[in-house]
Formats: structure tokens, C-alpha cells, sequence
């Protein structure tokens, strides 16, 4: 009976992997291919079934028919990283401020406060789009790395806020009064006893902002001209008449290789047991 | 000394605190009892400075405290709950406010180790707190508040969500090592009477954000000066019955004429309210009563009664199993009954009471 349920257990998760990991090696075959190892069917085994053919990486580094992406990756990184730390650290604040104050301004209390962040997200972002696009006007910082840093502030700090209200509302106010009590003012207390006690939460909320603003095309692409131009939209760049699937899947790989490695990292978190009772 | 003077604190048109004034000494434990919401706790947090009365004064060896935050107060603090800093270890949450007030972190773990030792927590130095029984984690909470050596020391009915046999024993271990830290100002506070006369050297009796009375244990138990007072110091609740004197003796109203004995004799004709204890009543005497609950704790039996309309609750000392609507005939020993004026006053003490 035992030995069943072992076996079915290791069938569902080669099934599951299996899932996850056919379409990277998908990817991973059709980015070594050329037009006609694309065209021919399915084909799995380099050299025996079909020819590989560096052209689709050669096309990312301004190749044949390619652009360069070098630039474009840098300039995500610094969009994303930039964006998700500042996010991180205002939407902190002001998640502490939400649990911890009570906000009163006519009708409007905390849980309105926390909803107008959230409401951010809710809006369809061609909503966003012409404030965004005047506002940087104004400001001078169209098609500017700063201008985009700025918008994906405020794009990701909702979400930090969203995550962070819940995990500071679980740690009793109680805490914050001891640590008064043991000596330490408000800032100490919040970098020294309640930081520390919602660290799991920061993990999620920072994984939302990257991959949130690692995956944007919208805004990339509304906001920028020739400049200053991000990976999602540099990718589109490789699109022409024909589709250039080898190419597309290279980038598809290069892509998503930051947030695989960010999942790796936060799963070997999770697995440690940082989520969950680490507040009692 | 800490003195706290005329505090008044009302949120929401609610007093919390109206006009409090208490006087403690170092060396001994100061009792703050009450019922919930008398206003135990929100002093213990006005003193500790996490709530600002509206008025009052709160010093400490002559040095005004009012307005001082609560990080710049010399108080340590044992909550209900058992508050510890969830990411430290049992060693490093005892000595984290010694850290704090910047000392070597060396000494600090020196001294926190120690104090864990005193505590029976030597073992348990590098657990966190979250892996420890809820006596094990109270007692690094007030190991924390121990080894600060804080001229005040706030308590806050530490033990109350702890099991009785628990709470016995770390009860004795407190008042143990309190003696050690005998320059400490300690305001206990507690909603159990027995607990006051058993750990205070002064017990200040409040109700409703008043302080009732304050003096001895053993005074205030003995002679509590209204009957509001005598209904907090007393569990089981203390039996309230009206009654009249009359040139020709004593009428309890729902009981009829009884023995005027030394109290009838004592006082002019008039109402009154008589305070009579649950252990002055006994069974086996000529008042028929029905029983309406019996509560056996310990060695103890706490049967509530219904004489007629009048509801009494008796304590024996033994386990009795007296059943569910049987009839019992019970004797009132009227002559210690603490006896009340008319405004609520205490004017005559029962025969054996202080």
C-alpha cells in the first residue's frame, strides 16, 4: 500500500515537473534552431534531428536581423531594482503607519487609506497612462531612466503596502510597547523588533515588485521613444515579418533567467520555514 | 517613592481614570485590585507613559515623569500576555534591553544568562521563544523585566492566563525574587482578591477609574470602607442583605426577623445593608435555602442558594456535593456581618473581621 502511494506520489511529481519544465526546454531547443529546424515539426535532439545554430543568441547582441539587448537589459535591471527598493521601503513605511496610527480625515480611516493604494492596481493602466505621460512631460523625464524609475514607484508601491499591512497587523502592538519599554524610541524599534519580525513579508512584497516590474511592457513601452528603451520592448523589436522564433525564444530565456533565479532563492526561504509561524 | 497624583484620563466620554492617586513605596508590592475594565491596566500603562492622562502628575523620588516618553522611563513591565521578541533567543530577548541601555553585549549576556538561571531557564538559553510553554515564555518576559533592575516595576495580572498550578508556583518564585530588589517600586495589578492579601503590602482597591480605598491587605479586607469596596475584595461575592432595625430588633427584608445579636443592639432604628461573607454562612441550621450551582475548586465548595428571594452564596471549606435543587437549612452568623449606612458606608464591622 505504501509502495502505491510512493509511486503514485512520484508520478504526479514527474507529471508536475515535467509541466513546468517542457516549456523552457521548448525555449531552450527553438532558441538553437534556424528557420527551417522551427518549420520541420517537433524535434528534441540537436545535431540528429535538426542543425543548432547560435543565430537567435547572435541575433540579441545585435546579430543579423537582431537588435542589441545588452543596453535594454541593463536598463531593466536598473528600472526593476531601482523601482522594487524604493517601493519597498516607502510602501514599508507607510504599511507601519497604516497599522499602527489611526488616520482620520472626514469620513476617510485607515482601511480607506490602504484601499486607495490598492485601487492603483485596480484601474486599467491605459487609465494611468496619459497622467503618467504628461506628468513626466512636465517634469522633463520622458524617455528617461529616472522618469520610469519614478512611475514604477508608484506602480509597485501599492503592492508593497498591500502585502506589508497584513504582515504588520499580525504583530501585536503589544511588541512595538516593549521595545519602548526596553529602552528603544520609535525609529530603533521598527528597525530593531518589528523589521526583523516581518522579513517573510518583505520576501513576498519585494518578489512582487521585481517580477511585476520586470514583466512590464505597458508603461516601458508608453513612456519611452528611442533613448531609453527596456527589455520587454526591445524584445517586440525582434519581431519582423517573419516571426523569428529562435531569436524570440533566446530573449524569452535571458528574460526570465533573473526571476527563475529570484524563485530559487525565495523557495530555499520558504522551505527554511521564513513564512510561516515566525510570528507567534 | 512613586507618587501619582489626581490622574484622569477619558476617551470616548468614558473614564478611565478619574482623579487616581497612589502613593508606593520601594522594597514593597502595591497592589492594584479590581474587577476588569476598574482601570488597572491604563494606569500601569499611564506610569509606564504608553497612554498620556489628560491631567495629574506621575513622580518618581520627586522627579516629574508626566511627560516623558516611554523609552526614557526607568520601568520594566510583565503583561497579561506573554509579549517576548519573537526573532531573538530566550538569552538575547533577556538581555536586550540591557543592550539597549548600552552596555558591553558580553555583560549583558552575562547577566541575562544569570537571571534565566534564576528564572529555572538555564536550559533554554538558544530556544526561541515561540518553542517554550506558555509558563517558559512568561517567565523570560519577566526575567527581561527583572534583570533591567528598573526603579518601577509594572505588573500586569502576569499569571492570569497561566493554569493554577503554574500560577502558584511562579507567584512564590516572583515574590521570591523580588525580595533581591528591594530599592524597587512594584505595582501588582489583579482582578483575584486572594492574590492581594497574599502578595501585597498595600492594596489599593479600584473601580471603575476610582481608587476605592488603599491601605494593608488585612485593613482593607477587614473593613472595607463602602460596599462597593466590599463587593471587589470579596470572592466568592460577599452576601448583600437589606435590613431594618426596629425598637424591636432586626428585620432582614427578604428573610424576616432574626437575632439582633451584638449588631441590632449596636445601631439606632433605620436601614441598613448588611455585608455578610460567604464563609459566615453555614449549613445545617434553621434558614431553609434550595440549591440553585455548586462550584468545587480545589478543597473548596461555593454553593449559591435561594432563600425565598433572597439569593446567598456559601463557601465550606471541604468538598460538598450538594444537589441541583435540593433543600438546605442554613445558620447566618449574623454578628460578623459588616454592616452599611444608607449612603454606603461601612459604620460597623462584623465581630472577627481585621
Amino acid at each position: 500500500m505504501r509502495t502505491l502511494y510512493l509511486a503514485l506520489k512520484y508520478l504526479a511529481v514527474t507529471l508536475w515537473s515535467g509541466f513546468v519544465i517542457f516549456p523552457f526546454l521548448w525555449m531552450l531547443t527553438t532558441s538553437f534552431k534556424t528557420a527551417n529546424g522551427v518549420t520541420g515539426g517537433a524535434t528534441w535532439l540537436p545535431w540528429l534531428q535538426y542543425q543548432p545554430s547560435l543565430g537567435g543568441w547572435q541575433s540579441l547582441f545585435g546579430g543579423a536581423g537582431g537588435v542589441n539587448i545588452v543596453r535594454p537589459y541593463l536598463n531593466s535591471l536598473v528600472v526593476t531594482l531601482s523601482g522594487s527598493a524604493i517601493a519597498l521601503i516607502l510602501g514599508t513605511l507607510a504599511a507601519y503607519g497604516l497599522s499602527r496610527f489611526s488616520f482620520r480625515a472626514g469620513p476617510i480611516r485607515n482601511g480607506d487609506i490602504t484601499f486607495f493604494f490598492i485601487s492603483q492596481r485596480i484601474m486599467p493602466p491605459i487609465v494611468l497612462a496619459i497622467p503618467f505621460f504628461l506628468m513626466l512631460r512636465w517634469l522633463g523625464l520622458l524617455d528617461s531612466l529616472p522618469g520610469l524609475i519614478l512611475i514604477y514607484v508608484a506602480l509597485l508601491m501599492p503592492i508593497a503596502v498591500w502585502v506589508m499591512v497584513d504582515f504588520f497587523n499580525t504583530i501585536p502592538r503589544g511588541l512595538d510597547e516593549m521595545a519602548w519599554m526596553d529602552g528603544c524610541p520609535p525609529v530603533t524599534t521598527f528597525l530593531r523588533v518589528i523589521l526583523p519580525n516581518v522579513m517573510p513579508g518583505l520576501v513576498v512584497a519585494g518578489m512582487f515588485c521585481l517580477i511585476f516590474g520586470w514583466n512590464d511592457f505597458f508603461f516601458a513601452f508608453t513612456l519611452t521613444f528611442t533613448k531609453t528603451q527596456l527589455l520587454p520592448v526591445s524584445i517586440v523589436a525582434l519581431n519582423s515579418s517573419v516571426t523569428p522564433w529562435w531569436a524570440l525564444s533566446a530573449a524569452a530565456i535571458v528574460s526570465v533567467a533573473p526571476l527563475a533565479v529570484l524563485a530559487f532563492v525565495v523557495e530555499r526561504f520558504l522551505s527554511r520555514g521564513g513564512l510561516a509561524g515566525a510570528v507567534r | 517613592m512613586l507618587v501619582l497624583r489626581d490622574l484622569s484620563l477619558t476617551e470616548g466620554g468614558v473614564p478611565h481614570l478619574a482623579a487616581v492617586s497612589v502613593e508606593a513605596e520601594p522594597g514593597r508590592m502595591t497592589t492594584l485590585l479590581g474587577r476588569t475594565g476598574a482601570g488597572k491596566t491604563t494606569l500601569l500603562r499611564a506610569v509606564a507613559g504608553l497612554v498620556q492622562p489628560q491631567s495629574g502628575q506621575i513622580s518618581l523620588a520627586g522627579n516629574d515623569w508626566s511627560r516623558l516618553p516611554p523609552w526614557r522611563r526607568p520601568v520594566a513591565m510583565v503583561t497579561q500576555q506573554f509579549i517576548n521578541y519573537p526573532h531573538l533567543s530566550v538569552l538575547d530577548n533577556v538581555a536586550f534591553p540591557l543592550i539597549r541601555r548600552g552596555e558591553p553585549r558580553e555583560a549583558a549576556r552575562e547577566a541575562a544568562a544569570a537571571m534565566l538561571g534564576r528564572v529555572g531557564l538555564a536550559q533554554m538559553t538558544g530556544r526561541r521563544p515561540a518553542a517554550l510553554s506558555g509558563g517558559q515564555q512568561q517567565r523570560v518576559a519577566i526575567a527581561r523585566a527583572l534583570v533591567k533592575r528598573a526603579p518601577v516595576l509594572l505588573l500586569d495580572e502576569p499569571f492570569v492566563n497561566l493554569d493554577y498550578k503554574l500560577r502558584e508556583g511562579l507567584r512564590e518564585e516572583l515574590a521570591e525574587l523580588l525580595r533581591s530588589q528591594s530599592d524597587t517600586v512594584v505595582l501588582y495589578a489583579t482582578t483575584d482578591p486572594r492574590e492581594a492579601l497574599q502578595m501585597g503590602d498595600c492594596t489599593v482597591l479600584m473601580a471603575e477609574g476610582r481608587v476605592l480605598q488603599a491601605g494593608p491587605p488585612r485593613a482593607v479586607f477587614g473593613a472595607p470602607a463602602t460596599l462597593e469596596a466590599a463587593r471587589v475584595v470579596n470572592d466568592p461575592p460577599i452576601n448583600l442583605l437589606a435590613a431594618e432595625i426596629t425598637q424591636s430588633g432586626l428585620v432582614l427584608d427578604h428573610l424576616g426577623p432574626q437575632s439582633p445579636g451584638a449588631t441590632g443592639r449596636a445601631l439606632p432604628p433605620g436601614r441598613y445593608t448588611l455585608g455578610l461573607r460567604a464563609e459566615d454562612i453555614r449549613s445545617g441550621g434553621p434558614l431553609p435555602a434550595r440549591v440553585a450551582l455548586t462550584e468545587v475548586s480545589g478543597s473548596e465548595t461555593v454553593t449559591h442558594l435561594m432563600a425565598g428571594a433572597q439569593p446567598l452564596v456559601m463557601l465550606e471549606r471541604a468538598v460538598t456535593d450538594h444537589r441541583l435543587g435540593s433543600e438546605l437549612g442554613l445558620m447566618l452568623d449574623l454578628g460578623k456581618a459588616l454592616v452599611f449606612g444608607a449612603d454606603g458606608a461601612l459604620i460597623l464591622k462584623g465581630a472577627s473581621h481585621g
